[in-house]
């Protein structure tokens, strides 16, 4: 009797553990379903405007496509990269215009973004004091940021302009040049200039994610560096770059994306000039200048390519570096 | 050598005057508990204490020094945060050195100091540890390795056990005592916990928007009032206060008789105030009984050990004279003599 009591005890049990995975089972199923029905949407803009676009850009490099008649685009297989005729090389991957467009992308980028990212934090720093009409300030220097590139770099243009700009006027006024400088038009000054541009325009963003990561820290650990008498370069050094570096990280990613696809602000300061010329503006050029789909679908897809790689070894080096870090 | 003199010392945030007027004298290696309510400003003065606020006016000595302008590092003092403050990103070893580092100790004798230090505390197992990895408890005694470290000669805590379960806040509170007694140094300790502060304190300060109201050891406290603020803040239950024909038999605004000192009867005598039980709380070691009395109105009374009642009973409560605490309209405690005529 208690023998088969206790074997109906222990038989018991499972039947309604059993039920109740499949029901979490099945609740599970249907949560995954109202999941999909709600990005659906999403993902079939996203196809529509971003997925269908780039395969088609890919499809058009591996064609002789011209803007002309995009109908009669026959495919050339890796013609538009690269090919050789008469033993010599031809097509994306030898032409020293793309090579010098691809330079010129990094070198504003890095040099950009870093000069932002020092700024930015400066200005975060600051931003983060206590002060009396603070918020006006934080407003203030948003402003850059919030002009239209379009509209900003037609601004700094005329600023920049050599006969008539602001900037040589007050210059050769102080005394620290004597003839009129050709910001936009001069080999060796025009990447400056359009890197002192974006710095003035972006600096506020990366001031503002900055300050962001600065508000969140915690203020005891400073009350107690400061009982403890730490210096408060020190203490910025080893408690606070630490703390903010995930929000720096990302900032920093940002930026970067942003910086190696830059076209407006290029396109509007010095136009197609082969010192400044990024990729982007490579692309354009060929694309609508040159008529050429095909090649500048190359130059496209070879961009996105960079892109792309940077990414993905930024977020791994990133994800070693932060792991390393925990 | 590291004596604390306060001569009215006044502390006012834009508006709001937080600090009135505080003098008090705290002896070479007394542990001293500031205890009051929240907002009463008790953490206001150590803050003042430990030169993270501004005093608005008076005079802070430390070790006979005038510190008033002196920086919070140079001033010789050692904080325990309520929250702990820990880095973060260091490891419990980097916590305890980065505060000796500027010290111009070399790493050797960091090592040295940081290792003996986690030692006595027991996180000599810790050690690699983040603060992440660890429990509240040993967050906070890396809070305090932290502070013992740099060997202050005042010690300063802010509710360290406020984030504390109730188990581990008496254990640790028992460490902390040790302490205490280990290194000798000045203690100044605040914590809105009576209990905290009657078990941990050589002296206590009672504080009350922003005015010391006591200073005394904590029997002095208990016994002897010097206000209706004390009398009610300091004791568990709190005591009762009588208004009205009860206290004016006794010529005095108030009357005070504590929970403990209230004798329960069932069969009353003359002069005792007869009520009905209206609850009873039983923790096992006491029975707390909560009794209204007509014409006087509910009164707490504690009784140790178990005892069977049931509510809506009557009872009897006696109160032995010399347990009875009286005062002025005011608040204000009146003379011993006139309790005895009473």
């Amino acid at each position: 009797m208690k023998l088969s009591q206790s074997g109906a005890a222990s038989a018991a049990p499972p039947r309604p553990e059993v039920s109740d995975k499949m029901s979490q089972s099945s609740r599970q199923r249907q949560r995954a379903r109202s999941a999909w029905l709600f990005l659906a949407p999403m993902i079939c803009t996203l196809l529509l405007v971003a997925g269908w676009p780039l395969l088609r850009t890919i499809w058009f490099s591996f064609t002789d496509a011209s803007l002309t008649d995009l109908n009669a685009a026959e495919f050339i297989g890796w013609g538009n990269y690269l090919y050789k005729e008469d033993g010599e090389w031809y097509g994306l991957l030898a032409d020293a215009v793309w090579w010098k467009s691809v330079w010129n992308t990094l070198t504003f980028t890095l040099i950009s973004v870093s000069v932002e990212l020092v700024l930015g934090m400066i200005v975060a720093l600051a931003l983060n004091v206590n002060f009396a009409g603070r918020g006006l300030v934080r407003a203030a220097v948003l402003i850059p940021w919030a002009i239209p590139t379009i509209v900003s770099a037609k601004m700094w243009s005329w600023m920049l302009h050599d006969q008539f700009g602001i900037l040589n006027d007050m210059l050769m006024g102080i005394g620290l040049i004597s003839a009129p400088l050709a910001w936009t038009a001069d080999a060796d000054l025009s990447m400056v200039a359009v890197i002192m541009v974006d710095v003035w325009k972006t600096t506020p963003f990366m001031a503002l994610l900055m300050l962001a990561a600065l508000q969140m820290l915690p203020k005891d650990c400073y009350e107690a560096a400061k009982v403890d008498g730490i210096h408060p370069v020190r203490v910025f050094f080893r408690v606070t770059l630490p703390l903010i570096m995930p929000a720096v990280l990302v900032a920093v990613v940002f930026r970067a994306l942003d910086a190696l696809r830059i076209f407006d602000l290029i396109y509007v300061l010095t136009s197609n000039s082969e010192d400044t010329m990024s990729m982007s503006v490579f692309a354009r050029q060929q694309l609508v200048d040159f008529q050429d789909v095909g090649y500048g679908s190359a130059a496209s897809t070879a961009l996105f390519l960079v892109i792309a790689l940077l990414t993905l070894a930024y977020l791994y080096l990133g994800r070693k570096y932060m792991r390393v870090g925990d | 050598m590291a004596e604390l003199r306060l001569r009215n010392v006044n502390k006012v945030f834009q508006q709001t005057h937080v600090l009135h007027d505080v003098n008090l004298q705290i002896a070479d290696g007394e542990f001293v508990v500031f205890v009051g309510p929240s907002g009463c400003g008790k953490s206001t003065l150590l803050r003042t204490i430990a030169g993270l606020e501004d005093i608005t006016s008076g005079e802070l000595y430390i070790g006979g020094a005038l510190v008033n302008d002196v920086a919070p590092a140079k001033r010789g003092v050692g904080m325990v945060f309520q929250s702990y403050a820990l880095y973060p990103h260091m490891t419990v070893y980097e916590n305890m050195a980065f505060g000796l580092k500027l010290d111009g100790a070399g790493p050797d004798e960091i090592r040295s100091k940081v290792e003996a230090v986690a030692q006595t505390l027991q996180l000599g197992a810790l050690l690699k540890r983040k603060p992440a990895a660890l429990s509240g408890g040993q967050r906070q005694r890396v809070a305090i390795g932290r502070a013992i470290v740099r060997e202050p000669k005042v010690f300063l805590f802010d509710e360290p056990l406020s984030n504390l379960d109730a188990s581990l806040r008496v254990q640790t509170r028992l460490e902390i005592a040790k302490l205490h007694e280990r290194l000798g140094s000045t203690m100044i300790y605040v914590t809105h916990d009576q209990v905290e502060a009657m078990t941990l304190a050589d002296k206590i300060v009672v504080m009350n928007q922003g005015r010391i109201e006591q200073v005394g050891t904590p029997l002095e406290l208990y016994n002897q009032p010097a206000s209706e603020f004390v009398a009610t803040f300091i004791g568990s239950p709190r005591m009762n206060m009588l208004k009205g024909k009860a206290a004016e038999d006794f010529g005095a605004a108030t009357l005070g008789i504590r929970p403990e000192h209230l004798q329960v009867r069932i069969q009353g005598e003359a002069g005792d105030w007869k009520g009905v039980l209206r609850m009873a709380e039983h923790l096992g070691s006491d029975t707390y009984v909560y009794v209204d009395v007509a014409g006087v109105g509910e009164m707490t009374a504690r009784i140790v050990g178990e005892m069977e009642l049931e509510p809506g009973c009557e009872l009897y409560l006696h109160a032995p004279s010399q347990h009875l605490h009286l005062f002025d309209a005011q608040g204000k405690p009146l003379d011993a003599s006139l309790r005895r005529s009473a």
